[in-house]
């Protein structure tokens, strides 16, 4: 499972420095793009992969401690999504809201339902319709790390975009 | 689930050695526990006298949980068998009221245990050993073998109210989450558990994560949060049947149920677009109503023992905060003030308190405060205590314990209300969100 992860990254590396037309291995990015020998790394390679959304954009956004606002980073990788699934209109997206675990139960629902809501009004205002998109909140129910301090504590509190439906799927 | 125990008096009087003059007392034997005991009071209950053939096992049981909930209440201290001078062999011979002193026994408890059939019946008498008289009269319990720690703990209830002039709770359920598996993949199942942990059993498999149960008036049906449709949904279950239901079928995630204190409505949180408010189900007909409005967090509600209130919580000030309002809605008067955030209020069955959550300086407690927020006490500390549930006579709490780091895992706890007597609720496995029930019948 995690050779097949390792692979998976490499792959869309290689990806992005082939999509890189100033790319330092421009001569390898030709060779690449006139073979179109992709048969090993195709699926993962293709922008419109749901692959290549969670590793090469990124699925994950971050808040602050009990904060549901976007940060300027959170932004950034929400107008790339939304780009993303405005070029993928077959796609449909699954918001999750999550939260740390220095909170009661209950208001860590409410709290990863606000983030996801956040995420969620974003990408409406970046032009995706809100049929395609539903939230939903696990609250302080499934972290991602799990130590007990800020260094895993500031990766729980997150909202990960699950791309549903399309190719790749 | 026929559960009946029948309760009939037996009679006392001649039992009290006739030859012994009874101390007339001013007062009957009595521990005040308002202030919390400091000294439990000395207690002697020999073995149960075995009446007939297969009673010799249940005797023993029998008498091992009643004296467990006792000493277990922190109230009483058992004077070990070892320490006794005299046996009990004949429930009905006078009592040698000198042997007990001696000791420094303060009661004695004295009973019988007879097997016939499938049935067992258990008798006991309370004896007051220093005014050398009995303490109400002698009762007797009958009911199916199977009902064996039901019984005891009858016993045990009743002992309780003679000793202390209050309803007790040892004849109580608790409904829970049981836990398994890593803590970024826990497995959650609803389970119930006599309220001393024992006959733990489960309600549901772990196929979907399940949240924060709780009882119905009469203890026979639940409401809890299940992630069965994806997302989380109040459900009901009847814990006899296991048949459940979706409360309410709009969209809208639904999450911290609580039935009202007669049992026709529930009060949850609903959230639509990111936002969570509280509103109420008619259990009859599904109506629902909006009990509180804002882009505020309203949640964890819970009614005061008459119906008339509500307590929930709400970051309308900036930080999660304590709140009462009428059970229709409108103005929400705030009760907590200390420094920090304060959740998960439960009203006391008495009517007197609240129970909460407090999280300050990264430390969470369990505390509890008077109905307009006066006189808060902190009972416990630690990097996780979390959701108290008030024993069914509103003097113990019990609440959920985690501890930190990549193992860190959850226990049931409970303490008095005086923040004595913190121990912990055996579960089977990892074990969170603890519900009391009332009383059984």
């Amino acid at each position: 499972m995690t050779s097949m992860k390792l692979t998976l990254a490499a792959i869309a590396l290689i990806g992005l420095s082939a999509c890189d037309s100033n790319s330092s291995m421009g001569g390898l990015g030709k060779n690449g793009g006139g073979s179109g020998n992709g048969g090993i790394s195709q699926s993962a390679l293709d922008p419109a992969s749901i692959a290549y959304f969670n590793e090469t954009i990124g699925d994950t956004v971050l808040f602050l401690v009990d904060q549901s606002t976007l940060t300027p980073e959170a932004t950034a990788l929400l107008d790339r999504q939304a780009a993303w699934l405005l070029d993928n209109p077959q796609n449909s997206v699954t918001i999750e809201g999550h939260a740390d675990e220095q909170g009661t139960r209950e208001y860590n629902l409410a709290l990863g339902a606000r983030r996801a809501a956040s995420v969620q009004n974003y990408l409406v205002s970046r032009g995706l319709t809100d049929a395609r998109i539903r939230t939903v909140t696990f609250g302080k129910e499934r972290p991602l790390a799990v130590c007990s301090d800020e260094a895993c504590w500031s990766k729980n509190r997150r909202s990960v975009t699950l791309v549903t439906g399309g190719l790749g799927s | 689930m026929k559960n009946l125990i029948k309760l009939i008096m037996i009679a006392t009087t001649g039992l009290v050695m006739s030859n012994a003059s009874v101390v007339a007392q001013s007062k009957p034997l009595r521990i005040e526990i308002n202030q919390g005991v400091i000294e439990p009071m000395p207690i002697a209950a020999p073995k149960f006298v075995a009446k007939g053939n297969g009673s010799q096992e249940y005797a023993k049981q029998i008498t091992s949980v009643i004296v467990s909930d006792l000493a277990g209440s922190g109230l009483f201290r058992e004077i070990p068998a070892s320490a006794h001078i005299s046996d009990i062999n004949n429930f009905d011979a006078p009592v040698q009221f000198a042997d007990w002193k001696a000791i420094n026994a303060q009661a004695l408890i004295t009973g019988s245990v007879k097997v016939s059939g499938d049935n067992l019946t258990v008798q006991f008498r309370l004896f007051d050993v220093f005014a050398q008289s009995a303490l109400g009269d002698g009762l007797q319990f009958q009911a199916s073998k199977g009902n064996w720690r039901r019984m005891a703990h009858k016993v045990a209830d009743a002992i309780y109210a003679r000793l202390t002039g209050e309803s007790a709770y040892f004849d109580s359920r608790v409904v829970y989450i049981s836990e398994e598996g890593p803590k970024n993949a826990r497995r959650k199942r609803l389970a119930i558990m006599d309220y001393d942990g024992a006959n733990s059993r489960f309600l549901t498999d772990d196929n979907d994560i399940v949240l924060a149960p709780r009882f119905s008036p009469n203890n026979k049906e639940i409401v809890y949060t299940s992630y069965k449709s994806g997302s989380p949904k109040v459900y009901l279950m009847n814990v006899d049947t296991l048949k459940q239901r979706l409360l309410d079928e709009q969209p809208g995630m639904t999450f911290a149920p609580r039935f009202s204190p007669d049992g026709s409505h529930v009060v949850m949180s609903l959230t639509e677009g990111g936002n969570t408010d509280i509103y109420m189900v008619k259990l009859k007909n599904g109506a629902k109503t909006r009990l509180t409005s804002g882009t505020s967090i309203e949640t964890a509600p819970s009614f005061s023992p008459d119906g008339q209130q509500i307590v929930f919580e709400s970051d309308r000030g900036g930080k999660q905060q304590i709140y009462v309002m009428p059970t229709s809605g409108g103005t929400a008067k705030r009760i907590s003030f200390g420094k920090g955030s304060y959740g998960t209020p439960v009203w006391s069955p008495r009517g007197d308190m609240i129970a909460f959550t407090k999280i300050s300086k990264g430390r969470f407690h369990i505390g509890v405060m008077r109905v307009d927020g006066s006189n808060e006490r902190l009972l416990t500390a630690s990097f996780l205590d979390e959701g108290p549930t008030w024993s069914p006579n509103g003097r113990v709490i019990m609440f959920f314990r985690e501890t930190a780091g990549a193992s860190g895992a959850p226990a049931i706890y409970s303490v008095d209300v005086t923040g004595r007597n913190l121990k912990r609720v055996k579960t089977p496995s990892f074990g969170s969100d603890p519900a009391w029930s009332g009383l059984l019948k």
